[in-house]
């Protein structure tokens, strides 16, 4: 079937307008990356702002206004903006290589998910220069997110920034779904693929069905805003209670969107520098699934001190603490892998390790909230601020630490600095508790979240201090992760296709960097950890499932970065009640969907004698 | 690929012949998931918020039954043609294909018609988009099946005139099939928008 198409021409552009065309999962992780990086940095300067503003009490050195700006902007921008497109990158830069496939299902629209991501992220951070930043709060409750409470555009930029990142999202999520279905190599079966790819599907499913419900969120709240609707404004018969009830029925889906690739990571990580297989392999993807059904059951327990009733209450209570027996499976089955293995100490498994009992804690305040009649106490307090930042950051950043540095030399063919990665790793982790251990005993004295200043003398004192410490101990960390980056880059491409000569699966059978087509033979999948237990048996390579012959690979295409300037223009043309460039942004969108529709892309074909041409070896 | 561009060679159901068009159609299922979701979402604010109406009218003295049932028999049977049109692309007949799919688009038409002057009728009678909240879930939910609709009107164009240039292949076979998915999806939910909004809205 494959030896027709020579006569289509290939198209190939290179520096910049190669990244801005790429329809390459590897390049397209990149780029996750990068944006991911840099609204991580935003994020974090934000973060270190906040955190010298509580210092001391009585402290003026940002004010009220700002303060507000400040804690909603981090909390959106680090959750949708640096998160999200960092698991992002690791889900483009390793899916496919795990399942033995040369892209994912759809190139085009994963490109397309990049741009509208990267385009709906810029829009919101745009606010700063408007001076009309979202200052509601990252939940942005009504009524004080609506007109009457937040009059100008700040809410604005935060409802229509996140409707199109969110689209980029869901693309991401439709596109890894039908991935992980479709295009797993011959012989990996569902319960042979590796539990990153067990977490990612899973997650792209969580996608799939909470997205869309913030989706209508934000459309609400934005009709009410900029169309005077009523779905929130009580004196038209609006209920404020419902945008809650939305949020969370997207929001705590969300959270489990972030923690499962985390746990996905881990799990990868700690068998490899365990050398041994993961202990409970089945029971580990049961877990998975099981909490992401949970996940979905337990919204309300965002909302226990709303007024639901004993009943609403107790049941969503018994919810939320059953998500602890499956979250506990997997935290015994990896203590049981590392059990008796031959432990290496790498910044990844460091990172990994020191990622379980920091978990834990923040498990343990999960289910002490669960608790509704004690939630009435930890509510709005520093408590729940110390509970979240230990399972996002102590969770999920620590995940993504690990990953990064676990699947560097896969990405860009050179190791990261080991010293360098270790004081990061002992930096950042030291920071980290210092910053919030001690906000859970404010929580508890009485410290009130989201407020942007304290009386002395109340017992908060010493303990603020020693949070800003930690968070500026957190910024050196990450700092130190940078230079090993920038340093790094200096170094020779010399990874070897193992990198860390303890790889189980497949994505450690092929270079580093891959080449564009992954794959030059389709593996055979034997087994799980399929490239472990071909080294076992004393293989040098993986059995080929194929022939050696020409690969067809997709075109690249400008059409997504159209489509999302569209968008972007649009959301400009709309919130500021221009309909003409509205219009205008819609149909460059549109027009990007005709073009796409109807002009057929028939990719190229790279032949065998043109298969090893700059391939590192 | 060739030697299934065109009509006499494709297989049975080219929609599937090709691991691109496999691809698309689990995908565009998935999609659909997604859209179920917004769907429901978009339902349960409606529920919660049907009853306050506020100064306009009520849902009992707003709707008309036998207009509303003229559209949903006309959007049902434009379920059905795009069925035939799917059976003309299993047996390759293209011009009958082509045939189905524009009366497929010409019934959405009409149920599009009779929407904006259903939603006409409504602002005269008091009931507008910032009457009560009520009347904001009613037009938001119903507004965006029939964007859906006018969407669809619109691919499904598009893909008449695509096939007219490029032929019925394994490229455009996956198209036309994920079109009438998507057109029986839209389908279903009006079926469910009859049911909870019209029904329940004289009923309740």
């Amino acid at each position: 079937m494959s030896a027709h198409a020579h006569e289509h021409k290939v198209k190939r552009y290179t520096g910049l307008m190669d990244w801005l065309t790429t329809v390459d999962h590897k390049k397209i992780g990149i780029l996750y990356m990068i944006a991911g990086l840099f609204f991580f940095l935003i994020g974090g300067l934000e973060a270190i702002l906040i955190r010298v503003q509580l210092m001391e009490p009585n402290n003026d050195f940002v004010s009220a206004d700002t303060f507000n700006e400040l804690i909603t902007m981090h909390g959106t921008t680090m959750i949708f903006l640096a998160a999200m497109p960092l698991l992002f990158a690791l889900m483009n830069a390793v899916i496919p290589l795990q399942i033995g496939a040369r892209d994912v299902a759809f190139p085009f629209l994963n490109s397309l998910g990049f741009w509208t991501f990267f385009f709906g992220g810029l829009l919101l951070n745009l606010s700063w220069f408007a001076s009309a930043v979202p200052d509601a709060g990252w939940t942005s409750y009504v009524p004080l997110a609506s007109n009457t409470y937040s009059s100008g555009h700040g809410v604005d930029y935060y409802v229509i920034g996140l409707q199109i990142a969110g689209i980029g999202t869901l693309l991401g999520g439709i596109n890894f779904m039908a991935t992980i279905i479709n295009m797993r190599a011959p012989g990996m079966s569902f319960m042979r693929m590796p539990m990153f790819t067990w977490a990612i599907f899973i997650t792209s499913a969580l996608i799939v069905f909470a997205f869309p419900v913030l989706t209508v969120g934000l459309v609400a709240l934005m009709f009410d805003r900029l169309f005077e609707a009523n779905f929130f404004e009580a004196g038209n018969g609006g209920n404020e209670v419902l945008w809650e009830h939305i949020f969370w029925v997207f929001g705590h889906p969300e959270v489990y969107i972030l923690i499962m690739p985390a746990f996905g990571i881990i799990s990868e990580i700690v068998s490899t520098f365990s050398r041994k297989r993961l202990f409970g392999y089945s029971s580990m993807v049961f877990a998975t699934v099981l909490i992401a059904f949970l996940g979905f059951m337990v919204w309300a327990h965002h909302m226990f001190t709303v007024g639901l009733g004993p009943v609403a209450n107790a049941l969503f209570s018994i919810a939320t603490m059953l998500i602890a027996v499956p979250t506990g499976v997997k935290i015994f089955n990896w203590l049981f892998t590392l059990w008796g293995g031959s432990i290496r100490f790498t910044t990844a498994s460091l990172f990994a390790i020191g990622f379980i009992p920091t978990f834990v804690m923040g498990g343990v305040t999960g289910v002490m909230l669960a608790s509704a009649p004690a939630d009435f106490q930890y509510h709005d307090s520093y408590f729940v601020v110390a509970h979240f930042h230990y399972v996002i950051v102590g969770g999920l950043i620590f995940g993504i630490f690990a990953g990064l540095h676990y699947w560097w030399p896969k990405m860009f063919g050179r190791m990261l600095n080991e010293g360098l990665g270790k004081i990061t790793f002992w930096t950042f982790f030291t920071g980290f508790h210092l910053t919030f251990f001690v906000q859970h005993f404010l929580g508890l004295l009485g410290m009130p979240r989201r407020v942007f200043t304290y009386l002395p003398n109340q017992g908060f004192d010493t303990m603020n201090m020693i949070s800003t410490i930690g968070a500026f101990l957190m910024g050196i960390g990450t700092i130190a992760f940078l230079l090993n980056v920038f340093i790094t880059w200096a170094k020779p491409r010399n990874a070897a296709a193992d990198a860390w000569e303890d790889g189980r699966t497949l994505e450690w059978t092929i270079p580093s960097p891959p080449p564009e087509y992954n794959f030059k033979q389709t593996p055979l999948v034997r087994g799980y950890d399929a490239w472990w237990k071909e080294k076992m048996d004393g293989n040098k390579e993986m059995t080929p499932a194929e022939p050696v012959g020409p690969i067809h690979m997709p075109s690249p295409s400008i059409i997504p970065l159209v489509m999302s300037i569209g968008l972007f223009i649009a959301g400009y043309g709309f919130m500021y009640d221009n309909l003409i460039v509205g219009g205008v942004g819609l149909l460059i969108t549109l027009g990007g969907m005709f073009f796409r529709s109807v002009f057929d892309d028939h990719g190229f074909h790279i032949e065998p004698e043109d298969q090893d041409k700059g391939v590192h070896a | 690929m060739s030697a299934h561009d065109h009509a006499e060679g494709l297989p049975h159901q080219p929609e599937t012949a090709t691991l691109e068009g496999r691809n698309k159609i689990l995908g565009f299922w998935i999609f659909l998931g997604a859209e179920t979701v917004l769907f429901g979402t978009l339902f349960s604010a409606y529920l919660a918020l049907r009853h306050n109406v506020m100064d306009g009218p009520h849902p009992s003295e707003l709707f008309q039954l036998p207009m509303v049932f003229a559209a949903t028999m006309i959007l049902l049977t434009s379920s059905l043609t795009s069925v035939f049109a799917v059976q003309a692309l299993h047996s390759h007949k293209k011009n009958a294909m082509v045939g189905w799919l524009l009366v497929t688009i010409l019934l959405g038409l009409g149920f599009l018609g009779l929407e904006i002057y259903e939603f006409s009728e409504y602002v005269h009678e008091g009931h507008g988009f910032t009457t009560s909240a009520f009347s904001s879930a009613f037009y938001t939910l119903v507004g965006f099946h029939g964007a859906h609709v006018a969407f669809g009107i619109l691919w499904i164009g598009l893909l008449i005139l695509q096939i007219f240039k490029k032929d019925l292949t394994v490229v455009t076979a996956p198209k036309i099939y994920v079109s009438a998915i998507y057109w029986h999806f839209i389908d279903v939910v009006w079926v469910f928008i009859f049911t909870v909004v019209y029904l329940m809205g004289k009923v309740g």
